[in-house]
C-alpha cells in the first residue's frame, strides 16, 4: 500500500484555481520534490496533502502513514528553551524521553543550548531546533516545506543525510526547495507547472 | 530512531502537555500576567474621577463597575490567546496532532484562564474596597468572578479563534464577543447586587455556574472548528 | 424530494428557480404590505390609552419578529454549510445577514419613535428594546466578520460558526435581559406586559407579519441571485443569460 495516494487533486484559492488534476503516489523508500515557479502552489499543495488545508481542496487524498510536517514557521515558542519546545511539541504523538531530545539537539550542533530561550537563538539555530524533530519523530512520511532555508552548509549537509537516511530505512519524504535536484537521480520530481491552470 | 510501535500518547497526557506548554509560555512573560491586573486597577480608578468621590453613590454602583471592568480586562487579553500560536506555526502543528483539536485548545484556554481571570478574581476584593463595595458582598464578588471569568474566557476564545487570522482583528473581536458576554455580565453583576442587599444570591450564582458548564461543553467545539477555518484563511 | 434538494445546490437551477419565485412572491408580498398597512394605519380602531401612536407596531412588531427569525434562518444555513458543505448555503447565509441587520435596525428606530409619545423619551432600557439592540450587534458581528476575511470560502465558514454560537446564546440573552429588567424594575413604567390585544387590531398585525416574512424571503432570494451571478460571472450559463454567448 502506498504511504500517500492523491488522485485528481485541485487547489482553489479564493476565486482562482491554482492547480488542477494533480495525481501522486508516494511509496515507502521514495523521495519526492515538488518543483515549479514561485506562486504556482507548491506550499498550498503540500499543505493539502498533509491534511492542513481543507477548504478549496478537491479530489481524493489518502494517507496511510504517520506523518510529520515542518512548514515555513518553526512552531517554536520564543520564551521556551529548545528542550521544552521539543518536549511539549503539540504534534508529537508519542512520549519523548529527555535523553532523546538532548541527543537530537547535539545532532543539530546545538549541544549546550538546551536551556537558552529560543528567542535568543539566531534564525539558523531556530531552524535547527525545528529540524531536530526529525531525529525524534516516529513518523514515516515527512512533509518538509523549504527545509533548507536559513541553514548553513554544514546544516544543509546534515539535513541531506537525514533525509537520505530516512528514505533508505523505508520512510518517504516530500519536500520543496528552490534548488533543483538536490538528491540527483535518487529523487522523483513532480513539476507543478504542468498542472497550473490558466 | 524510536520504534514505530511505541505507545501512543494518551489524551490526558496530550491535554496536560499542551496546558504546560501554554502555562510555561505565560509564566515566562510576567507582564502578560500583570497587565490585566494593572488595567483593572487603573480603570477602576477612572470611575471615581468620572462619577465624583461620593462614597454612597460609588458603593451603589460598585457591583456594576467591577463587573464591567472585569469584562473589559478579559476582552483585552482574549485577543492574544491564539495569536502567537497562529504566527509561529504552532497552530498548524496543533491541527496535525492525532488528538481532537477541541481538547488541545481547551487545555490552552484553561492555562490562559488560570493566568488571567482566575488571578483577577482572587485579587478583586482589593479593588472592590476602592469603590466601596460593602464587605459582606466580597465573597460573592470573588465567586461570581471565578465562575464568570471562566465563561468570559471560553467565549472570548471562540472570538479569538475566529479572528486570529485577521490583521488588526482586535476591534472586530470586541464587536463579535460583547453581545455574547451580555448574559455573563447580567448574572454576575446581579449576584453581587443581591449580595449587597442580602437578597437571593444563590440563584444568580447557580445560573452563572450553569453558563460556565455549558460554555465548557460547547465552546471547545466552536473553538476547534474556528481554528481550522482560520488556518484556511491564513 | 431528494432530487429537489439536490437541485437547490445547483447554481444555474437555483438562479432560474429563484427568478420564478421572486416573480410570483414579490407581487403577493407587495399586495399584503399595502393591504396590511392600509388596514392597520387607517381602518383599525385607535388604542384607548395611546391613541393613534400605537399604530407604529404595525411596522415595529413585524420587523422585530422577522429579524429574530432571520437570525435562525441564517444560522440554519450556516449549519447546512458546515455539515454538508453546500456552497448554496454559504450564499444564503451571506445574503440573509444584511437583510436581518436592516430589519433589526428598523425595529430599533421604530421602537425609539414609539417611545417618544409613550414614555416621553427616545430611549428606554426596556427589556425588549435592549434584546433587540443586542441582536443588532450580533448581526453586525456576522457582517463585519465576513468582510474582514480575505478568503471568502473561509469567511462563510467562520460566519457559520459565529451564527451558530449566537443561536445558542440568543435564548440565554433574551432570558437574562428579562431577569435583569425585572431585578432593576422601577415598577412605574410597566408597559410591555402581555396585555390582551383586540382582534380588530390583531388581524392587520398578523397580516403585516406574514408580509414581512415575504419581504425577507424575496430580498434574500434576490440577494442570492445577485451573488450567484457575480460568483459565476465567468461560467457559460451566466454569459448565456446575459446574452454574451
Amino acid at each position: 500500500m502506498s504511504l500517500l495516494a492523491a488522485t485528481n487533486v485541485a487547489i482553489e484559492r479564493g476565486d482562482r484555481t491554482l492547480l488542477r488534476g494533480v495525481s501522486l503516489r508516494i511509496e515507502a523508500g521514495e523521495l519526492w520534490q515538488l518543483v515549479g515557479p514561485n506562486g504556482v502552489g507548491k506550499s498550498s499543495l503540500m499543505r493539502a496533502l498533509a491534511g492542513l488545508a481543507r477548504l478549496g481542496v478537491e479530489g481524493a487524498i489518502q494517507c496511510n502513514a504517520s506523518t510529520l510536517f515542518i512548514g515555513h514557521s518553526a512552531a517554536l515558542k520564543r520564551a521556551l528553551t529548545p528542550l521544552d519546545n521539543l518536549r511539549l511539541h503539540p504534534a508529537c504523538d508519542t512520549p519523548v524521553e529527555d535523553e532523546q531530545i538532548r541527543h537530537a539537539l547535539s545532532a543539530v550542533s546545538l549541544a549546550g543550548y538546551e536551556s537558552v530561550p529560543v528567542g535568543a537563538l539566531s534564525a539558523g539555530q531556530q531552524r535547527r531546533v525545528a529540524l531536530a524533530r526529525l531525529c525524534i519523530t516516529p513518523a514515516r512520511l515527512w512533509f518538509l516545506d523549504e527545509p533548507f532555508t536559513a541553514l548553513d552548509n554544514a546544516g544543509c549537509h546534515w539535513l541531506e543525510q537525514q533525509i537520505a537516511g530516512h528514505v533508505a530505512s523505508g520512510g518517504a519524504v516530500l519536500f520543496t526547495s528552490h534548488q533543483q535536484s538536490r538528491f540527483g537521480a535518487q529523487q522523483h520530481d513532480l513539476d507543478l507547472a504542468r498542472y497550473a491552470s490558466r | 530512531m524510536p520504534a514505530a510501535d511505541q505507545a501512543a500518547l494518551s489524551l490526558s497526557a496530550a491535554f496536560f502537555r499542551q496546558f504546560l506548554r501554554h502555562g510555561k509560555t505565560l509564566a515566562a512573560s510576567p507582564s502578560d500576567l500583570l497587565n490585566p491586573l494593572l488595567f483593572f486597577f487603573m480603570v477602576v480608578t477612572l470611575f471615581p474621577l468620572g462619577l465624583g468621590p461620593d462614597p454612597e453613590r460609588l458603593s451603589q454602583m460598585a457591583p456594576g463597575i467591577l463587573w464591567v471592568v472585569a469584562l473589559l480586562a478579559s476582552l483585552m487579553v482574549s485577543g492574544k490567546l491564539f495569536a502567537s500560536d497562529f504566527e509561529d506555526g504552532s497552530l498548524e502543528q496543533l491541527c496535525l496532532a492525532p488528538h481532537p483539536l477541541a481538547i488541545l485548545a481547551l487545555a490552552e484556554v484553561f492555562a490562559h484562564w488560570l493566568g488571567t481571570g482566575f488571578l483577577l478574581a482572587l485579587v478583586s476584593p482589593l479593588f472592590a474596597v476602592m469603590v466601596g463595595l460593602p464587605t459582606q458582598a466580597l465573597p460573592v464578588l470573588v465567586v461570581s468572578l471565578l465562575l464568570g471569568s471562566l465563561c468570559l474566557t471560553l467565549i472570548g476564545a471562540v472570538g479569538s479563534a475566529l479572528t486570529v487570522s485577521i490583521r488588526r482583528g482586535g476591534l472586530l473581536l470586541s464587536l463579535i464577543i460583547i453581545p455574547l458576554h451580555v448574559p455573563v455580565l447580567i448574572f454576575g453583576s446581579s449576584a453581587v447586587v443581591e449580595a449587597t442587599r442580602d437578597g437571593n444570591v444563590a440563584s444568580w450564582l447557580a445560573l452563572l455556574a450553569a453558563l460556565a458548564l455549558a460554555s465548557l461543553a460547547l465552546a471547545p467545539l466552536a473553538i476547534g472548528a474556528a481554528l481550522r477555518i482560520s488556518l484556511d484563511n491564513g | 424530494m431528494w432530487s429537489f434538494i439536490h437541485k437547490l445546490g445547483s447554481p444555474p437551477w437555483f438562479f432560474r428557480f429563484g427568478g420564478n419565485l421572486v416573480r410570483w412572491l414579490l407581487p403577493v408580498t407587495l399586495i399584503l404590505l399595502l393591504v396590511g398597512a392600509f388596514w392597520g394605519l387607517l381602518v383599525a380602531p385607535p388604542d384607548f390609552r395611546q391613541g393613534n401612536s400605537y399604530r407604529i407596531i404595525y411596522i415595529h412588531v413585524p420587523a422585530a419578529v422577522v429579524a429574530l427569525a432571520g437570525y435562525y434562518v441564517m444560522a440554519l444555513a450556516g449549519a447546512i454549510s458546515l455539515i454538508w458543505r453546500i456552497k448554496m448555503a454559504d450564499i444564503a447565509m451571506k445574503a440573509a445577514a444584511p437583510v436581518g441587520a436592516v430589519l433589526t435596525g428598523i425595529a430599533l428606530v421604530t421602537g425609539a419613535i414609539w417611545g417618544k409619545p409613550t414614555w416621553g423619551t427616545w430611549w428606554v432600557w426596556d427589556a425588549r428594546i435592549t434584546s433587540m439592540l443586542i441582536l443588532f450587534f450580533l448581526y453586525l458581528g456576522v457582517v463585519a466578520l465576513f468582510e474582514a476575511y480575505e478568503n471568502k470560502a473561509a469567511a462563510a465558514k467562520a460566519c457559520a460558526v459565529l451564527s451558530l454560537v449566537g443561536t445558542v446564546n440568543i435564548p440565554i440573552i433574551y432570558k437574562s435581559v428579562d431577569w435583569w429588567y425585572s431585578l432593576h424594575q422601577p415598577a412605574s413604567i410597566k408597559f410591555t406586559g402581555e396585555s390582551a390585544i383586540d382582534a380588530s387590531m390583531m388581524y392587520p398585525l398578523l397580516l403585516m407579519i406574514v408580509a414581512f416574512y415575504g419581504l425577507f424571503a424575496v430580498t434574500v432570494v434576490m440577494n442570492m441571485r445577485a451573488e450567484l451571478i457575480w460568483h459565476h460571472r465567468q461560467s457559460s450559463w451566466v454569459r448565456q443569460w446575459a446574452g454574451f454567448e
